[in-house]
């Protein structure tokens, strides 16, 4: 048995973040599944928002017009008093993490630089080249590592331990030495990421399974607004591999093969630089009415930067076109960048308010596992980033306080029943089996990609819906090939996969249920927003039957009345 | 259609806890469709043929550092290497060398991670925050550009000829990593910092033959930082001396 005042699970950003809040003052432990900076905080390319008002066209910029940019983005779904928090923080953050290191790209007077991007009135994204991902999180991680924060890199949480609406810890499997180790916490916080990799394609790591949410829920803890799923715009073809908003913010234009810069039609005003829910369904419906090109790996839009000339691409672009050249030999400078939209971002996530408190009485979240919610029913790119680092901090402070009244001693008792269990369970998983996880696990993203996809309608919602129940059914006889639990990643994807089910469950459910188009989520069978039945978030809980149980929940409005979005 | 090809793959595979067996190359025949990378080869192998091979890989786009390997001899991210990019139908794969092995592709980088820990990898300021940015110029920023590229996935460490026959020293990326706060206009750090590698385990055991700027996958060359930090200490012992001659006048 392991102590701890506070375990943070998660190693990206939200956890580092929320990890240096506090290991000042508290005995802090932080579970990683990969070693911190392997997390898919890296992968973030474009930039983080925050009204620094820096560039030359962004002086009248402000945090209120960061906030309404941000709750139009959502479609109006967003919490608006806890946008206002995020935007306000956004300008404290960027500076804390410039004042830590961080490596900014730079104006010529010295400033943070600025870009454009889609969904905001001002160039308001802060970014270091395209890697503004790997520059926070190095800078964080340094910052763990100069504060001593105790860190379990390769651990990976099985379960998380909840009993009488209090949360004990998790039991953890130890990768290196395949050891079950219970971990007794007061506070569990979770920074645990999103769900990407229940689809078939995604811009996600690998490791971005949701399992983190799944485990949440499976312990009793509600998650909102599931439904909500980003597709982004601009995935490289074949690997789906991010390529980043900037690409667009920096000018680059979208074009069909009639050699048409089809956005001036749908999005006169913002073209390009529309949220990412328009841009996505946008190319879509180009390439379903026949307007995209042949490729042995699908049809694709081209993503056009040559004018951009190569001075330009090499400073601001410089990791885009080397996974160019890399991945696909195409050199960005010469010919267009064959994209396709794919999922992205899980905007829903455990149910949480603004300080990051669940229900559940010592269980916290932030970042892409937890939906506050602050993106609604689409999130603005660049505001991923800020999310992280936001939540992390405010979570830091939300849980110091509590601390302060008194968080009830965690019990021993609990972590020992879960910790037998997981081992029976995994007992069951090592023994041999007729279903293979990989299989079932593409199974399920098929699924996902095909019924649940950018274009929705009641009939392929309730296909996807009826087919899970079937591919729980199938897991129940999942087998992993060799029993020995150290670097076992087979095992860890079995493990993984029983939260995976109960992810995509209640993305479909939510999905069918919502019989709107709100941001990202789009019916063709009720093809407009409907602000009268559906302007409330959606709540899952397990049912008895182990289904979802849905339930609605007031969204919070301030000062922004919904009004129709037009870019 | 597609045209697929055969290949064959032989990977080193061994495990830590049954010492017994001792490393062997196991072979897989694989049909693969062109522009597949050795990691999706490397997955599909674990997800349709062998589910037991250990390798760790993220986010399969060479940004996070997980994937580090000998690929037909040379060091790379398995993510970020063509099959088709050898003149050959087989493609030989074994771990990161200079690193014990826990199992198969996965190595043990502890001694890796505690070299950067060792040389203070953040930055140090002594006067007081500003209220807004730290002002740093354009150029001021480029100067540490190609250091901060650094994904620490320690092919460099795998590549070094150094560490083949001295386990305790620093390695290449913990000195890139120092160089690129020595050289950031922000940082503040004393000049004793630099005591931390000045010595026959730091950067003065380095053989200065580039193979980590050879191996690195997103062209950051520790070999300039090693040179940058000899040089800063060299400097710094000369004001030494030269302060010292003045006190003695």
């Amino acid at each position: 048995m392991i102590d701890h005042d506070i375990l943070i699970v998660g190693g990206g950003l939200t956890g580092l973040r929320a990890a240096v809040g506090l290991c000042d003052r508290f005995n802090v432990g932080l579970i990683s599944k990969v070693y911190p900076v392997r997390s898919h905080s890296i992968c973030a390319q474009g930039g983080i928002n925050a009204a620094l008002t820096n560039n030359p066209d962004a002086r009248d910029d402000s945090w209120e017009k960061h906030t309404f940019d941000t709750i139009k983005g959502s479609d109006f779904l967003a919490d608006q008093d806890a946008v206002e928090i995020m935007c306000k923080e956004a300008i404290k953050i960027v500076y804390e993490m410039e004042h830590w290191g961080c490596p900014f790209s730079r104006f010529p007077d010295g400033t943070i630089a600025q870009r454009p991007f889609g969904g905001a009135a001002y160039p308001r994204t802060c970014y270091s080249s395209d890697i503004t991902g790997h520059v926070l999180l190095n800078t964080l991680y340094e910052r763990a590592v100069a504060k001593g924060v105790k860190i379990y890199p390769e651990w990976f949480v099985t379960s998380l331990c909840v009993e009488d609406g209090q949360c004990h810890g998790v039991v953890a499997l130890d990768m290196h030495s395949g050891e079950l180790v219970p971990v007794r916490a007061g506070v569990t916080f979770f920074g645990t990421g999103g769900y990407g990799r229940v689809y078939q394609h995604s811009t996600n790591s690998l490791t971005s399974t949701g399992s983190g949410i799944g485990m949440a829920y499976k312990a009793g803890v509600p998650l909102k607004d599931m439904e909500f799923v980003q597709f982004h715009p601009t995935t490289l073809i074949g690997t789906n591999i991010l390529m980043t908003e900037a690409c667009r913010g920096e000018g680059g234009y979208l074009v069909n093969n009639q050699g048409e810069r089809f956005m001036k039609r749908y999005a006169p005003t913002a073209k390009e630089l529309a949220p990412r829910d328009i841009v996505s369904r946008c190319i879509q419906t180009e390439i379903n009415e026949g307007r995209g090109f042949d490729h042995p790996l699908g049809r694709y839009i081209q993503l056009d930067l040559r004018h951009l000339g190569e001075k330009k691409i090499q400073e601001r672009l410089t990791g885009i076109r080397k996974i160019c050249i890399d991945f696909i030999g195409i050199d960005p400078v010469d010919e267009p960048i064959p994209i396709m939209p794919c999922q992205h971002y899980s905007m829903g996530g455990i149910d949480v308010n603004e300080r990051c408190a669940s229900e559940v009485r010592g269980f916290y979240a932030g970042g892409e596992c937890a939906c506050v919610s602050v993106h609604g029913a689409n999130r603005l790119g660049g505001n991923s980033l800020l999310e992280t680092i936001v939540f992390g901090k405010l979570a830091a402070q939300a849980i110091s306080e509590d601390m302060e009244g008194g968080i009830p001693k965690p019990d021993e008792k609990p972590l020992l029943k879960l910790k037998d269990e997981v081992e029976k369970k995994i007992l069951r998983l090592t023994a041999p089996g007729r279903e293979k996880p990989y299989q079932l696990q593409a199974d399920l993203g098929v699924v996902m990609d095909q019924k649940v996809g950018i274009f929705r309608t009641r009939e392929q919602l309730k296909q996807a819906v009826d087919k899970l129940p079937e591919l729980k059914e199938r897991y129940r006889h999942v087998g992993v090939s060799s029993p020995s639990r150290h670097m076992n990643y087979e095992l860890i994807n079995a493990l993984e996969l029983e939260y995976m089910l109960e992810v995509a469950h209640t993305i479909a459910l939510g999905a069918m249920l919502r019989e709107e188009s709100r941001g990202s989520h789009f019916r063709t069978d009720f093809n407009t927003r409907n602000d009268r039945d559906w302007l409330k978030h959606t709540i899952a809980r397990m049912g008895d039957d182990g289904g979802p149980a849905m339930s609605y929940k007031d969204v919070v409005i301030t000062r922004y009345q919904p009004v129709e979005r037009k870019y | 259609m597609i045209k697929e090809s055969a290949y064959t793959f032989k990977i080193l595979r061994y495990d830590a806890k049954e010492p017994e067996r001792r490393p062997r190359f196991c072979t897989y025949r694989i049909r693969v469709i062109p522009g597949l990378t050795v990691l999706a080869v490397l997955l599909r192998i674990r997800d349709e043929i062998d589910g037991t091979l250990s390798f760790r890989c993220s986010c399969r786009s060479a940004v996070c550092g997980s994937c580090a390997m000998v690929i037909n001899g040379k060091l790379d991210l398995a993510c970020r290497t063509q099959v088709a990019g050898f003149n050959t139908d087989t493609i030989i794969l074994e771990p990161l060398p200079n690193f014990e092995v826990i199992r198969d592709l996965v190595v043990d980088m502890t001694p890796f991670w505690q070299m950067y820990d060792k040389i203070q990898p953040y930055l140090i300021r002594r006067s007081h925050a500003p209220e807004k940015e730290i002002p740093q110029s354009e150029g001021e920023r480029r100067q540490i550009d190609q250091f901060v590229n650094c994904i620490l996935c320690a092919c460099c460490w795998g590549a070094c000829p150094v560490l083949a026959r001295e386990p305790g020293y620093l390695g290449p990326a913990a000195a890139a990593k120092l160089e690129r706060f020595v050289l950031d206009s922000r940082d503040e750090r004393p000049a004793s910092a630099l005591s931390l590698v000045n010595d026959e385990k730091g950067v003065w055991a380095c053989d200065t033959v580039f193979r980590c700027i050879d191996a690195c996958p997103k062209d950051v060359r520790p070999t300039d930082a090693i040179v940058g930090l000899r040089k800063a200490m060299v400097k710094q012992s000369f004001k030494k001396i030269l302060g010292k001659a003045k006190d003695e006048t």
